[in-house]
């Protein structure tokens, strides 16, 4: 309903005030292609990524846009009024296993991750984005308004532009995490209106949060970016992806057992695809369909099904088209469900050629180590990696104790860019490109020192900690089988989140934990203590001195009524007391 | 923003024509009588996880409010810290007001204005006063005018004359009767309903003395306000008496219900409650039994239906008025369908 009213309104509108004097722009075409894509993983888990991809044949460079469609209105507005060039902005929360879970599709850090391209044409860029990450936050109904220079940093190397860009003046990029923020049904309220078809219909239905974030991982992410048009790229569009990957944990939703089906993950089944949308697809892992002991079984029967090479290795995917009336099969809702044959071995999981972890050493308040361990499980392939370190001012890093080993020798970096902390102005930025030879173990390591921080700086919470925003590992990870570029309009959307110039390596982001470390924390109830005890100890002190000075004793007869005197008399006489 | 506003902007584009008396006698009568907006400015000032009750409190007034017809843009909700997404909530994304989990107050669609560390006496009388940043963005914004119906509800820890904010500072009786004469002045509000469920919450009110504010209380000075049930899956307390009792009377309002302010006056008694709710009429103009729960809690529009015709001046430039005439118009229908 809210919907049809603008286009009756501007319909009307056009045709009252004629054809004069108004010119009517063709409308541009927008198309929406929603996926869904099951993973089972070698845990038992099962991991689900929802993508929703607006594509708009427009340009929002100028500033008379009125008419949208698919494409949300405050997003577009945003675009145009900020010149930005691309936009990427996730809440997460939970952490991505890399290590027993595989590489994702696109991992998020935990809470909220805000980057950002301006175009070439802002003038203050940092005005651009104080604005943008307030109006941001008053959108998804997040803390974003608490970004400023204090977390943003300008990575030189990492974050380039994910769609087309002119030249790469790292200038126009900045970057900002907020470990701390919490993710949950208010930030996805917006999030789904932002959808074409909201969560009426398609694969929207599913998106109950009290589902969606009784899980291990939930993260959902706005990004806008331009792309070609088509094969020739003579003209641009602006694409709107809508990420959210949640994964189920087969003790907590799945009460122990490893079977799966969509009513058993969300509590919902598919009855419709999105009529707004022009494909809409739900893809099932079966991989490892065919390796012994493991025999994945997905009812109903999916219509085909997809090969291809995804992060690296051949995958087999079920395919399920809802805009197909046979995929209903006269049930009119779809209900997926995966079911286990025979029992998996967990031993037999493939670990993922690159994971890191990062952890904080030491004892006391004064002194620390920050240390990221980066695995390269490779058996002869060596790659680099660039890893990008964010640390706030208030602990002081010591660049001298950097040290980089790989089985025991150092390692020296080909590529290192520092910019030293200033106190509550900005924050450590650390960027190296790392070697990783092949089955090694490399160890990056800082110390640094804890700063005391003046006593309204603290948050209402100091005893829980401050956290250190999670470092990024970008690296092209080498395949295991050769690939073939995709086309970027045919092939399912989860394989062309990352642009790939390369066939024999794959481009993957990787977030590591996100760091909690404590800080020497004032008692704050000091200050009500010490003018306690300073008004006691003058009161008493003073108190005594002047009673010493003034108090003078005197004898004094008691005067007392008749009655009083009488009364207290026989008192005495009957307790045999001399009277009074 | 399109909304009543333009409604009364576009019927006063037409009663300044030659039109029946009768007619313009009454949309005079409609607009002179009372508000035409309504808005509400929740705010849970509590953290950690023991005050799970204070956020379902403000939770709970937040959903009656919007069932009763006030948007979510005209809400400004202030939750100190989270509950739902608690790591030691055992039904994640959910906040219970009654035991057995019967009732979740948090729901499918809540929109949380200002969450965690924003919760601020600063930031609270700065929303108040509409002395916002530049760049706050709309949803932070209290947006009223001389005609809106403004309900403060405020909840969480307090004493003799202040009230704790996410135990860390305090904002003081003194302070809150003075944001309020700064709205009166700025005419920021029509009519004001402040609702505090805090220990010794009378002691809030004491100060005001801006007209038309009505004010409750959940206890007098000196006595404490308790909390209603604990659950034992959850393993906090749920509910605060007060708001609990007053939460059962909104479930039964609705939108065109004529209960009025003394039954809310009534809603918990001393056998009930503990402690006694007190409440403060003098500086409101209205006798509190004309006033109805709904010009508080609800966004009751008036519309008044006409069968007369109004013919239009013909000598102003007839296509330009007939565009504003008709924009005012649909811009109010398209606003009226969200």
């Amino acid at each position: 309903m809210a919907m049809a009213a603008p286009l009756v309104l501007h319909l009307l509108l056009a045709l009252l005030l004629g054809l004069g004097g108004q010119s009517r722009a063709e409308p541009e075409r927008d198309s929406l292609r929603e996926e869904l894509v099951l993973t089972p993983l070698p845990s038992g888990d099962v991991s689900a990524t929802f993508q929703f991809r607006t594509r708009w044949d427009s340009e929002l460079q100028r500033e008379g846009v009125s008419h949208y469609r698919l494409f949300p209105k405050v997003l577009g507005q945003l675009i145009s009024k900020y010149s930005v060039q691309e936009l990427h902005l996730s809440l997460t929360q939970g952490f991505w296993r890399t290590r027993f879970w595989g590489q994702p599709f696109l991992q998020a850090p935990a809470g909220a991750e805000l980057w950002v391209w301006f175009q070439n044409s802002v003038a203050d860029v940092d005005k651009s984005w104080k604005e943008l990450s307030n109006i941001l936050s008053g959108i998804f109904c997040a803390s974003l308004n608490f970004i400023d220079s204090t977390n943003t940093v300008t990575p030189t190397a990492s974050f380039k532009p994910l769609g087309l860009a002119n030249g790469t003046n790292h200038h126009f990029l900045r970057y900002a995490v907020l470990p701390r923020e919490v993710v949950c049904t208010e930030n996805l309220t917006p999030w789904k209106k932002l959808l074409p078809c909201s969560s009426k219909a398609g694969l929207s239905v599913l998106l109950k949060a009290e589902r969606l974030f009784h899980t291990s991982y939930h993260s959902q992410a706005v990004h806008i970016r331009p792309v070609c048009r088509d094969a020739h790229c003579v003209s641009v569009s602006w694409e709107l992806r809508q990420t959210l990957t949640v994964v189920f944990d087969a003790y907590t939703t799945g009460q122990g057992k490893k079977d799966w089906s969509l009513f058993r993950m969300f509590s919902r089944t598919i009855t419709e695809a999105c009529p707004l949308a022009s494909q809409s697809y739900v893809y099932v892992d079966i991989s490892r369909n065919g390796q012994e002991n493991e025999s994945l079984e997905v009812s109903p029967p999916p219509t085909s099904t997809y090969q291809a090479v995804i992060l690296g290795d051949r995958k087999t995917y079920a395919v399920y088209d809802l805009l197909n009336l046979a995929t209903f099969s006269g049930s009119r809702s779809l209900n997926l469900q995966l079911k286990w044959r025979q029992l998996q071995d967990i031993g037999s999981q493939l670990v993922p050629f690159l994971h890191a972890q990062r952890y904080v050493s030491g004892y006391g308040l004064q002194k620390g180590e920050l240390s990221t361990v980066l695995h390269n499980t490779h058996p002869y392939r060596a790659f680099p990696v660039l890893l990008l370190e964010t640390v706030p001012w208030y602990l002081r890093l010591y660049v001298h104790t950097l040290a980089i080993t790989t089985k025991g020798k150092e390692n020296k970096p080909s590529y290192i860019h520092y910019q030293p902390a200033q106190d509550r102005l900005r924050p450590h930025l650390l960027e190296m490109l790392i070697q990783l030879p092949a089955n090694s173990v490399t160890k990056v390591s800082i110390q640094f020192e804890r700063a005391l921080l003046k006593w309204t700086e603290y948050t209402p919470d100091p005893n829980h900690g401050f956290y250190v925003s999670p470092s990024v590992l970008s690296a092209l990870v080498p395949n295991l089988v050769g690939a073939k570029p995709a086309n970027w309009e045919e092939s399912p959307l989860f394989s062309t989140m990352f642009p790939t110039s390369d066939s024999s390596s794959y481009f993957v982001r990787l977030y590591t934990e996100p760091l909690l470390v404590n800080l020497p924390t004032p008692d704050f109830s000091m200050p009500y203590n010490v003018i306690c005890l300073t008004c006691t100890v003058v009161a008493v002190c003073y108190g005594s001195f002047y009673n010493l000075l003034t108090r003078t004793f005197h004898l004094e007869e008691p005067k007392r009524s008749r009655l009083v005197r009488w009364l207290a008399n026989i008192i005495r006489r009957i307790r045999g007391v001399p009277p009074v | 923003e399109a909304g009543p506003g333009s409604l009364s902007r576009c019927l006063a584009y037409l009663t300044s024509f030659p039109s029946p008396s009768v007619w313009q006698d009454q949309a005079e009568q409609l607009f002179k009588s009372g508000h035409t907006n309504n808005w509400a400015v929740l705010v849970c000032t509590s953290r950690f996880w023991f005050n799970y009750r204070h956020v379902a409190n403000t939770l709970s007034v937040y959903r009656s409010v919007k069932r009763l017809g006030i948007p979510d843009s005209h809400i400004v909700l202030m939750l100190a810290d989270d509950m739902a997404c608690n790591p030691r909530n055992p039904k994640p994304a959910t906040v219970f007001s009654h035991k057995n989990m019967e009732l979740n107050v948090y729901g499918d669609d809540v929109e949380v204005d200002y969450r965690s560390y924003e919760v601020t006496v600063e930031n609270f009388l700065r929303v108040l006063t509409g002395r916002v940043p530049p760049s706050a963005p709309r949803s932070k914004r209290l947006l009223s005018d001389d005609r809106s119906n403004v309900l403060i509800y405020m909840t969480g820890h307090g004493g003799n004359g202040f009230l704790k904010f996410q135990d860390s500072e305090e904002i003081t009786n003194v302070e809150l009767a003075d944001a309020f004469e700064q709205m009166w002045q700025k005419r920021r509000y029509h009519e004001m309903l402040f609702i505090i469920d805090t220990c010794q919450g009378a002691s809030m009110y004491e100060r005001f003395y801006s007209p038309n504010v009505m004010a409750l209380a959940s206890s007098q000075v000196g006595e404490d306000s308790l909390s209603h049930q604990p659950d034992l899956a959850i393993g906090v307390h749920l509910m605060d008496r007060y708001t609990f009792y007053v939460l059962e009377f909104l479930e039964e309002i609705h939108p065109a219900s004529q209960a009025n302010m003394n039954d809310l006056f009534q809603v918990c008694p001393k056998s009930l409650c503990v402690s006694t709710p007190g409440h403060r009429t003098d500086l409101f103009q209205r006798n509190p039994q004309n006033v109805l729960i709904t010009d508080f809690f609800g966004s009751v529009r008036k519309v008044e239906l006409t069968t007369e015709t109004v013919s239009l001046k013909p000598d102003l430039s007839s296509m330009g008025y007939r565009y504003l005439y008709l924009t005012l118009f649909l811009n109010n229908w398209v606003a009226s369908g969200e």
